[in-house]
């Protein structure tokens, strides 16, 4: 039998379970905090920052945040949501995203979040930097270009052995997301669809098969991210 | 070679936490880490290529590429440019006849820029095949490669000049100086050594040293400022097989080199601070984070502890306490600035990339292996020792009431005596200015460029943790210096090259504000690129660590505390520009078909 906890949630009261999140017990009470690099079964680790709240005057990140008794928690601020636009902005000018042609679009995380948070044009420069493709895979393209570096696939995707597919190089600027050459060659048919599905992106792409479900008829084609949790 | 790696990884028990070991020893071996060695790498220690490789790309030192025989990290501090790096950086690449970044076509001497090595006070600076060579001018930059052409080894070099001190000592024998200006209660030579261990601990409770540690008031002296006592309380209380003492020696912040005196003239108290903190807290196993750049002094430091454990103040039964073991092993690290925050370090002790843990858990409860784990800075360690010795009231004298105690500060930049000056809290700017004989300052970095650019109706402050915290870096300008180009293009650059990029925010905020920067300082900006700068630095914020959080610091506190600057070289008469220069971006095609830019609207 699990304790039950109340927290509030921008002055909303809600119940949930010792030793949840603060993003878990959210979204089991229909509220919606943003995610990126947070994915299920999954360690969390607070990469992308887009979930961060308010908590005492301090940011944290609720993905990594267990929530307490008595915890009040600023989320749907204006505040908030102007960093969560900026992150979003980031995400764009600092990569190559084209979605109108992307296999991804309109099951795009990002691309979701950027409408959901009325994105027009971001308020940075674009960087327009120069990123590489990796197709050495027989089931799998790494396109850095449109990569968000959330380790969702460092974290998901291993062997038998807990051997990572995917693994961070460099540091900063720099840091990309490489797939292992060797493993990336042996890699099952399966296990790369799994790595796609688990990419936010449409940084890690299934070889073959593009576009089996129309542009117009994809998951955030009809219902805004975030609507499937919201009461 | 594969004999080699296998002989390596047995030699740390197969271990992959220990894998920044492993690389030190095979880099040491082979000169590098190529790719067949990380693929048997991998093999041997069940983890894929690329996350070796994750390590391997994440610290500077370590390379995957053939080095040279003899190479050369030329220092790339803002004190160094200040001190004439450019000449040195261009007489060492006339002499060898390649850029820096390249390495010369026989393989004998690579040229590289490396973040600041902890030499503020005697720059230009360079580490050549991990010595120190300080001081450097382009006439003995051009004397080194021509002794090293004709066939010299670099330990010969440096015979020429040594410094002072334990320096001087034939198991360092490094061209380092302390420049030790100013010694208070922590430098004063009344430690007798060992004499907590040997007579304070084994009459004193683990809880009733706790007690006067917390009654002293000390709070961290690496910046963050958390009250020690309270930190060992945590540590002790926590739940686990083994508790862990962590020293922090991975000074990175640049400008300051305080930890780098003290582990040269007083490594025994350090060592004896990390023993006390071992028994409060009741740990077994101390573990001391060298910079690598401090490298030189690993052999030196690592014979005081074999005394130590030859006099049992390491080991078992430590002075005769039935139940107290306790030993300390020195990790070196390969290059990394965020190392120095803990939770990053202990993932590097961890053999990974330096990383840091969001939080909580906080280390207290489970760092290094997961678990209780104190990590404290050199200094703090250092003062623990005369805490104990001369009781809580004695230290409650010193500094003020916010602030306790004294500070050791690495003073460098635009002043007669740069050095180590250890001062009470709650000594004045202005006095500090004066203290190291500076003249004509413009402008003074407290905290180094994750601290604040303070300008003269600043100078009346004082340092404490309440208005003025510091790790101790302080790095002075004089008026004749362009505070924008050299400083604060500098500190920028350093957060873009240490981030280690996993939040969306520091890996790509920085960047921006460059952009940024640049773009006012090459006289393109207008009056709203200041505001942008200051509001886009917020997002900032919401980084999960402190380097993070104060990456935008140099940006940000030079507009407030230098505003005038940015107003004269922005655009008056416009109000946008979009930055972008037809001119130049065309320059390299126009050479290429050999023909001149020419526009009309220039006519």
């Amino acid at each position: 039998m699990t304790n039950k906890i109340k927290i509030k949630i921008d002055g909303k009261e809600i119940i949930t379970d010792q030793g949840k999140t603060i993003v878990e017990a959210a979204h089991e009470n229909g509220i919606f905090i943003p995610t990126l690099c947070n994915f299920a079964g999954a360690l969390p680790k607070g990469c992308c920052r887009m979930c961060t709240i308010k908590i005492n005057n301090r940011f944290m990140t609720s993905c990594t945040t267990p929530a307490a008794h008595g915890m009040e928690v600023e989320n749907n601020t204006n505040e908030i949501n102007d960093f969560r636009k900026g992150i979003i902005e980031l995400l764009f000018v600092s990569g190559n995203h084209f979605c109108p042609s992307c296999e991804k679009s309109g099951n795009c995380e990002l691309q979701a979040l950027a409408y959901r948070y009325q994105m027009m044009v971001p308020r940075f420069p674009y960087d327009f930097p120069m990123k590489s493709v990796d197709g050495s895979s027989p089931y799998i393209i790494k396109d850095q270009n449109r990569c968000i570096l959330c380790k969702r696939c460092i974290k998901t995707i291993k062997d038998d052995l807990g051997r990572h597919y995917f693994a961070f190089k460099e540091r900063g600027h720099k840091l990309e997301v490489l797939l292992d050459e060797k493993m990336g060659k042996e890699i099952s048919s399966a296990l790369a669809k799994k790595a796609m599905e688990n990419c936010p992106v449409g940084s890690i792409i299934f070889k073959e098969v593009g576009f089996e479900v129309p542009i117009g008829q994809r998951k955030y084609d009809h219902k805004p991210i975030g609507s499937e949790i919201e009461n | 070679m594969k004999d080699r790696i296998i002989e390596i990884i047995s030699k740390y028990n197969g271990d992959s936490t220990r894998l920044m070991d492993i690389l030190h020893d095979i880099q040491a071996h082979a000169g590098y880490i190529d790719e067949t060695t990380i693929a048997f790498l991998a093999d041997k220690l069940t983890l894929s290529a690329a996350q070796i490789k994750e390590t391997v790309s994440f610290y500077h030192f370590y390379s995957d590429k053939p080095l040279a025989k003899v190479n050369i990290y030329l220092n790339d501090s803002v004190t160094a440019n200040m001190n004439g790096r450019k000449e040195v950086l261009k007489a060492f690449e006339d002499a060898c006849g390649i850029k820096i970044g390249g390495v010369t076509t026989d393989g004998n001497i690579g040229l590289f820029s490396t973040s600041c090595i902890g030499m503020n006070d005697q720059e230009p600076a360079a580490i050549i095949n991990d010595r120190v060579f300080t001081r450097l001018t382009a006439y003995r930059a051009k004397q080194i490669i021509n002794a090293l052409k004709q066939g010299q080894q670099v330990q010969e070099l440096v015979v020429e000049e040594c410094g002072d001190g334990n320096n001087a000592l034939p198991i360092i024998d490094a061209m380092v100086y302390n420049n030790i200006r100013r010694k208070g209660a922590l430098l004063s030579h009344d430690y007798p050594l060992f004499a907590v261990i040997k007579d304070i601990l084994p009459k004193t409770s683990s809880e009733e040293i706790t007690d006067i540690i917390t009654e002293s008031n000390i709070r961290g002296r690496g910046g963050a400022g958390f009250p020690t006592g309270l930190k060992w309380k945590f540590g002790s209380r926590a739940k686990g097989e083994h508790r862990i003492i962590i020293c922090n020696a991975d000074e990175g912040e640049p400008g300051t080199f305080k930890d780098r005196v003290l582990l040269t003239e007083y490594p025994e108290m350090v060592f004896e601070g990390m023993v006390t903190a071992g028994y409060a807290v009741g740990a077994d196993i101390g573990l001391l984070y060298l910079r690598y750049e401090y490298k030189y002094l690993l052999v030196y430091l690592n014979g005081i502890l074999e005394n130590m454990r030859k006099n049992n103040f390491l080991g078992q039964s430590i002075a005769g306490i039935g139940d107290f073991d306790f030993d300390i092993r020195i990790q070196l690290g390969a290059g990394a600035y965020i190392c120095g925050e803990e939770s990053a370090l202990i993932e590097s002790l961890e053999g990974k990339r330096g990383e840091p843990r969001d939080k909580p858990p906080f280390p207290v409860e489970k760092g290094y292996l997961n678990l209780p784990t104190v990590v404290n800075n050199v200094e703090t360690l250092a003062t623990v020792v005369k805490i104990i010795k001369n009781g809580a009231a004695w230290y409650n004298q010193l500094g003020n009431k916010d602030s306790v105690g004294t500070k050791l500060l690495s003073i460098s930049g635009d002043c007669r005596f740069p050095g180590i000056y250890e001062v009470e809290w709650g000594l004045k700017i202005s006095d500090i200015l004066a203290m190291c004989g500076a003249n004509e300052v413009q402008a003074i970095q407290v905290g180094g460029p994750s601290g604040t650019l303070l300008g003269e109706k600043d100078f009346d402050r004082e340092l404490s943790y309440s208005d003025l915290p510091t790790g101790g870096s302080m790095i002075v300008f004089n008026k004749n210096r362009d505070l924008l180009s050299e400083v604060v293009l500098n500190f920028i650059n350093f957060f873009i090259e240490e981030s280690c990029g996993t939040c969306s925010t520091c890996r790509n905020m920085p960047y921006v504000l460059r952009g940024k920067l640049l773009k006012v300082i090459t006289g393109r900006g207008v009056k709203n690129d200041i505001e942008d700068m200051v509001n886009w630095a917020n997002l900032l914020k919401v980084s999960r660590c402190g380097l993070g959080q104060t990456a935008a610091n140099p940006i940000v506190s030079s507009i407030r505390n230098f505003r005038h600057l940015y107003d004269a070289l922005v655009q008056k008469e416009i109000e946008y520009d979009s930055g972008f220069s037809l001119e130049t971006s065309v320059l390299e095609s126009c050479k290429a078909v050999r023909r001149q830019p020419l526009f009309h609207h220039n006519a």
